[in-house]
């Protein structure tokens, strides 16, 4: 690992003031993500500005009846807490679909959104790698990209944003709270992550010297129809080949709202809206949930080894959507998918 | 004595403050040391092993607070006034924790390198109280992977402690 000046911030504004003095500095949260690349030497800070101090690890009731989970919430604290167990049981569930136990008590709520694509040239140093070097190229495209995405890819870069956090905080259309040298400001989920495009060496729409403060969820109830399922090499502490996260409203048979996003599959969590006015209004059933898949992979593309992924993804929409709409949510714990 | 007198530290180092298993430490560390590297060559506890180095096998699992996690994705430095405890805090030859005792009696490893982040792991399960059946027994250990393979073994021991400490509860109430 590469020798850092190490400094501990006491509050936010500590922080801010620490990031605007250094841009080229990294915080560290839980680590679980940073130290694991700087020990590639993938991420080489010169500073690294400790944030756990801050108090970040709150969730608290927003007045418009939602939550707000401070950035520095574990993974594991969020997942138990009972408001999201009782309010959110999808994100729960995401995130209990996540990691390990252990990482999940070290893995924070602001990390795991900037969590990097697990593709291997990223963490290949002896590789070229668009994302790492840019300008280098994309040694994925045409190589070893089993896990890599098959939506919104650019030819410079096809990884995918591994969080399954993220694509259940997609669904649920939460808000990102930021600080910055320009003062706070709120960005909708839809426009945290990014599509690589001609710039995959950026991953988020953040600016330099923006610290996360909060994710907010709205008070939207989706209690009764929901699931995500993920599916993956091994059936537990493995990343997504892909996941869905699905919420719907149903009254009198008809659907009167949907949610649809999917994990594993993009450069970012893949909310599908045109998708979701599809469902909605429709009678859930194999016929309507086929219909949103299509529409979902319409402009989906493999590369080879991730080709599969196309079809799992279709069935996983409908599979999805199915205990979504039976009220059945797929269990993390009894991995049979019914 | 520790180990870290006969180290020269660069200096980078900075001081904190860790208790180790009930005791007290002062220690000086370089911010980019691990608490695992920390534990076993400065403090000389070389009971969490190191498997992979990067989250992903759960060999390096100890108790932070309390709480199960992978010492060697945590720099040393982050976790002043943490309370740390590593398999050799839990029990020792003669005075052995009833987890370390579950997992002889149900011979639940083979080379034993998992073995004390399996265990570490184990007891915060049992804790969490989260875990019912052997299918979430299997879930919930799920970060402790056993290149021997002795999870049937290792499943069989933590349903005995976990029986044991359910049974204990009923008879408390
Ligand atoms: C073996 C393994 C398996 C895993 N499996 C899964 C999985 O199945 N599903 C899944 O979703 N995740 C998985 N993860 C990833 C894990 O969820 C992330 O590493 C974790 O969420 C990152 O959070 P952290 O607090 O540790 O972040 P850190 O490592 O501390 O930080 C990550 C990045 O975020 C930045 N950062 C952190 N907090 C803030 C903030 N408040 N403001 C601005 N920047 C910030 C840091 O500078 C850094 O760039 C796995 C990780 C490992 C090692
Ligand atoms: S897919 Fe993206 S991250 Fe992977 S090698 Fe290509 S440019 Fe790098
Ligand atoms: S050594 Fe820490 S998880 Fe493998
Ligand atoms: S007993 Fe050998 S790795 Fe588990």
């Amino acid at each position: 690992m590469k020798r850092f000046d190490y400094v501990r911030a006491n509050d936010v504004g500590e922080a801010v003031a620490a990031l605007a003095a250094s841009p080229a500095a990294r915080i560290i949260a839980g680590g679980t993500n940073l130290v694991d690349l700087m020990k590639y030497d993938v991420e080489t800070p010169e500073r690294v500005i400790d944030i756990n101090r801050l108090p970040l690890n709150t969730i608290e009731a927003t007045e418009s009846g939602g939550l707000k989970i401070g950035a520095l919430v574990s993974n594991a604290d969020l997942a138990y807490d009972s408001r999201i167990a009782e309010r959110y049981p999808l994100l729960s569930s995401a995130l209990l679909a996540g990691a390990s136990p252990q990482l999940r008590n070290l893995a924070t709520t602001g990390g795991n959104l900037l969590q990097r694509t697990r593709c291997y040239y990223f963490y290949d140093t002896g590789t070229p790698c668009n994302k790492r070097e840019p300008g280098s190229g994309c040694p994925a495209i045409e190589g070893v990209n089993r896990i890599h995405a098959i939506l919104g890819t650019s030819d410079q870069c096809i990884a995918t944003h591994p969080s399954d956090m993220c694509v259940a905080m997609a669904a649920l259309d939460a808000k990102v709270h930021v600080i910055g040298p320009g003062g706070e400001r709120t960005i909708a989920f839809e426009d945290f992550h990014r599509l690589p495009g001609d710039m995959p060496e950026k991953d988020t729409n953040l600016q330099p010297g923006d610290l996360i403060t909060a994710v907010e969820l709205p008070a939207e109830d989706f209690t009764a129809h929901h699931s995500y399922l993920k599916l993956r090499d091994r059936q537990s502490y493995a990343f997504a080949l892909v996941s869905v996260a699905a919420a719907l409203k149903i009254e009198d048979g008809r659907i009167t709202q949907a949610r649809l996003a999917l994990g594993g599959v993009a450069h970012k969590p893949w909310r599908d809206t045109e998708a979701e006015a599809m469902l909605k209004n429709s009678t859930p059933g194999v016929a309507s949930f086929s219909a949103a898949a299509a529409k979902v992979l319409e402009t989906a593309r493999g590369y080879g080894e991730n080709s599969f992924k196309i079809d799992l993804a279709r069935r996983a929409i409908v599979r999805t959507l199915k205990q979504a709409a039976d009220g059945t949510p797929q269990s993390q714990t009894d991995k049979r998918i019914r | 004595m520790s180990s870290q007198d006969a180290q020269s530290l660069s200096p980078a180092a900075v001081p904190i403050r860790l208790t180790i298993n009930g005791t007290e430490r002062r220690l000086q560390v370089e911010p980019w040391t691990t608490l695992l590297d920390l534990l076993r060559e400065q403090e000389g506890l070389t009971g969490s092993k190191k498997g992979c180095d990067h989250g992903q096998c759960g060999a390096c699992t100890v108790l932070i607070d309390g709480k199960r996690a992978n010492s060697c994705l945590v720099l040393a430095v982050v976790k002043d006034g943490a309370e740390i405890t590593t398999i050799e805090g839990l029990g020792q030859p003669g005075n052995l924790h009833p987890m370390q005792e579950a997992f002889i009696e149900h011979d639940a490893f083979q080379c034993g390198y998992c073995t004390p982040g399996q265990i570490c792991s184990a007891v915060a399960l049992v804790q969490e109280g989260r875990a019912h059946t052997r299918e979430e027994i299997r879930e919930y250990m799920s970060g402790n992977i056993c290149r021997c393979g002795a999870y049937t073994n290792i499943v069989d021991a933590i349903e005995d402690v976990l029986g044991q400490s359910s049974t204990l509860r009923e008879a408390a109430e």
